[in-house]
């Protein structure tokens, strides 16, 4: 069964966001992503500065299996990105939600809320993909 | 669903991720791909290959008939117990198959061939088996492990009687001997040492567990991929198929033109591409900036023209990704790679990039 913590936010393509109180945003790939993907070897992570879109493609985890986009689930400016993960990828498989953080964004004022489910929502629609 | 091999509950009692590999429903991993890798570089790893294809030959022209089918040349195998890779062609010089064949007592041979290929091989040889008057039998009676790495040998040799132990643990490698309800070979897939045993599917399960009990790591197909890669080895499928011929596979060395008095099936088609020399070859690539190289990617020679990967991935034992690809017969020194857009610089290399644990490349 996959770790689906509750105090996070999640998407339907399977990447989680932490929000922090000074209106920035953690993301991640969530347990169950980095479990179907399998052993995680290789991270491409966006530039810090760039502005991405929720819904953009931002990121690219590579598994042994194959190469998988990481949508960035909220709008904003990446401000941080998890420089560790170039030479221990591996941390997606171990820690998804804490030492794999991907990347972190500061939110795009007036942005709009962006379309994300509660863990409870999340854990619906897992149980839903796996009938 | 996919067949399934006698080993299916097994796997599945074990936690393996499932995959269809030539019809079959295959362990992919058991948990970790890379761990599995670790483990036959390193210590050992058992896999269940039971979905490749074993073919018993048998009749008094038999030799003739497999020095008319195969573009290895059976004369080699000097000896029963002695085993020859080679590949089966077409006419038109494709590779229907790549395999292995072992020499049996008096005029008996066996044929290892991939599980993707099984009917088509089995056709092709009943085909042509009938003019030779040989006999040719399926045995899906039979179960296949292989056990590779360092320790895999003496691991085995635990299974049996120290006299049969001692009589395994002699066998040279590209040997074999039937122990018992065994017939055990030193032979694999991986670049490392180890057997490959074929015995009853009964009695599978219960060397598999006694083989994990000991030590041995279960190991699914994700692994075999990485090892074989790292070993230099081709996939049929990937890396050849009828659309090319051994010369631009790297498998010039398993073509006997000699003598030149063996007519073998796609010998008048091979000796018209010698003479006019092949265009394309298969060499290795490593990748020199940071990303995985994957099939069907598109290489660049600057200067010289484009290829295309036909297997690649991430090394485990190298820690930066490497590749197989057909690529233009002058390709030398350093190429470029379109990776989902990006253009990465890699270096052409001559494989095996890993074997007996140790890097062969840097």
């Amino acid at each position: 069964m996959s770790n689906v913590p509750a105090e996070l936010e999640y998407t339907e393509a399977h990447e989680w966001i932490r929000r922090l109180p000074d209106g920035t945003a953690e993301v991640g790939i969530t347990d169950h992503a980095q479990h179907a993907l399998g052993d995680i070897v290789y991270v491409e992570l966006p530039e810090v500065g760039r502005a991405v879109n929720a819904g953009e493609a931002c990121a690219v985890v590579e598994s042994v299996k194959s190469a998988s986009d990481v949508y960035s689930p909220v709008s904003g400016e990446v401000i941080a990105r998890n420089g560790a993960l170039e030479t221990t990828p591996e941390a997606i498989n171990q820690d998804p939600y804490g030492a794999g953080w991907m990347m972190r964004v500061r939110l795009a004022p007036g942005g709009g809320e962006p379309k994300t489910l509660s863990a409870a929502a999340y854990t619906e629609l897992l149980s839903r993909e796996s009938d | 669903m996919g067949r399934r091999t006698a080993l299916f509950d097994l796997h599945h009692a074990l936690g393996a991720r499932t995959v269809d590999f030539g019809g079959w429903d295959m362990p992919l991993h058991y948990g970790s791909q890379v761990a599995e890798h670790n483990a036959v570089r390193r210590t050992a790893g058992v896999f269940d290959v039971s979905h490749m294809g074993v073919v018993d030959l048998d009749g008094a022209r038999s030799r003739a008939f497999l020095e008319r089918l195969l573009a290895n040349d059976v004369a080699k195998l000097t000896a029963p117990g002695r085993a020859l890779y080679g590949c089966m062609l077409n006419e038109a010089g494709g590779i229907i198959d790549d395999l292995l064949v072992y020499r049996l007592e008096g005029s008996a041979y066996r044929m290892v061939v991939n599980a993707g290929r099984r009917d088509v091989d089995l056709a092709w040889i009943r085909g042509h088996a009938a003019e030779f008057g040989v006999s040719v039998v399926e045995r899906e009676d039979l179960a296949m492990l292989a056990v590779q790495g360092p320790e895999a040998r003496a691991l085995t040799a635990q299974r049996l009687s120290p006299a049969h132990a001692s009589q395994a643990l002699a066998l040279a490698p590209f040997h074999a001997c039937p122990i018992d309800d065994w017939y055990v070979a030193r032979t694999g897939y991986t670049g490392e040492d180890g057997f490959e045993v074929m015995l009853p599917a009964a009695r599978a399960a219960d060397l598999f567990e006694a083989l994990r009990a000991a030590g041995a790591v279960p190991c699914g197909l994700g692994a075999r991929d990485t090892l074989r890669l790292e070993a230099g080895l081709n996939l049929y499928g990937n890396d050849m198929d009828e659309q090319t011929d051994p010369f631009e596979s790297a498998l010039g060395w398993t073509v006997a033109m000699q003598p030149a008095t063996r007519r073998f099936i796609g010998r008048d088609a091979l000796e018209v591409i010698e003479r006019r020399g092949s265009t394309r070859k298969l060499v290795g690539l490593l990748l020199v900036d940071r990303g995985v190289l994957r099939r069907h990617q598109r290489v660049i020679a600057p200067g010289v023209g484009e290829g295309e990967i036909t297997s690649g991935g991430f090394s485990p034992t190298l820690d930066r990704s490497i590749a197989f690809a057909r690529v233009p017969i002058a390709t030398a020194g350093e190429v470029e790679v379109d990776v989902r857009g990006r253009a990465l610089r890699a270096r052409v290399v001559t494989p095996p990039f890993v074997r007996h644990g140790q890097p062969l490349v840097s």
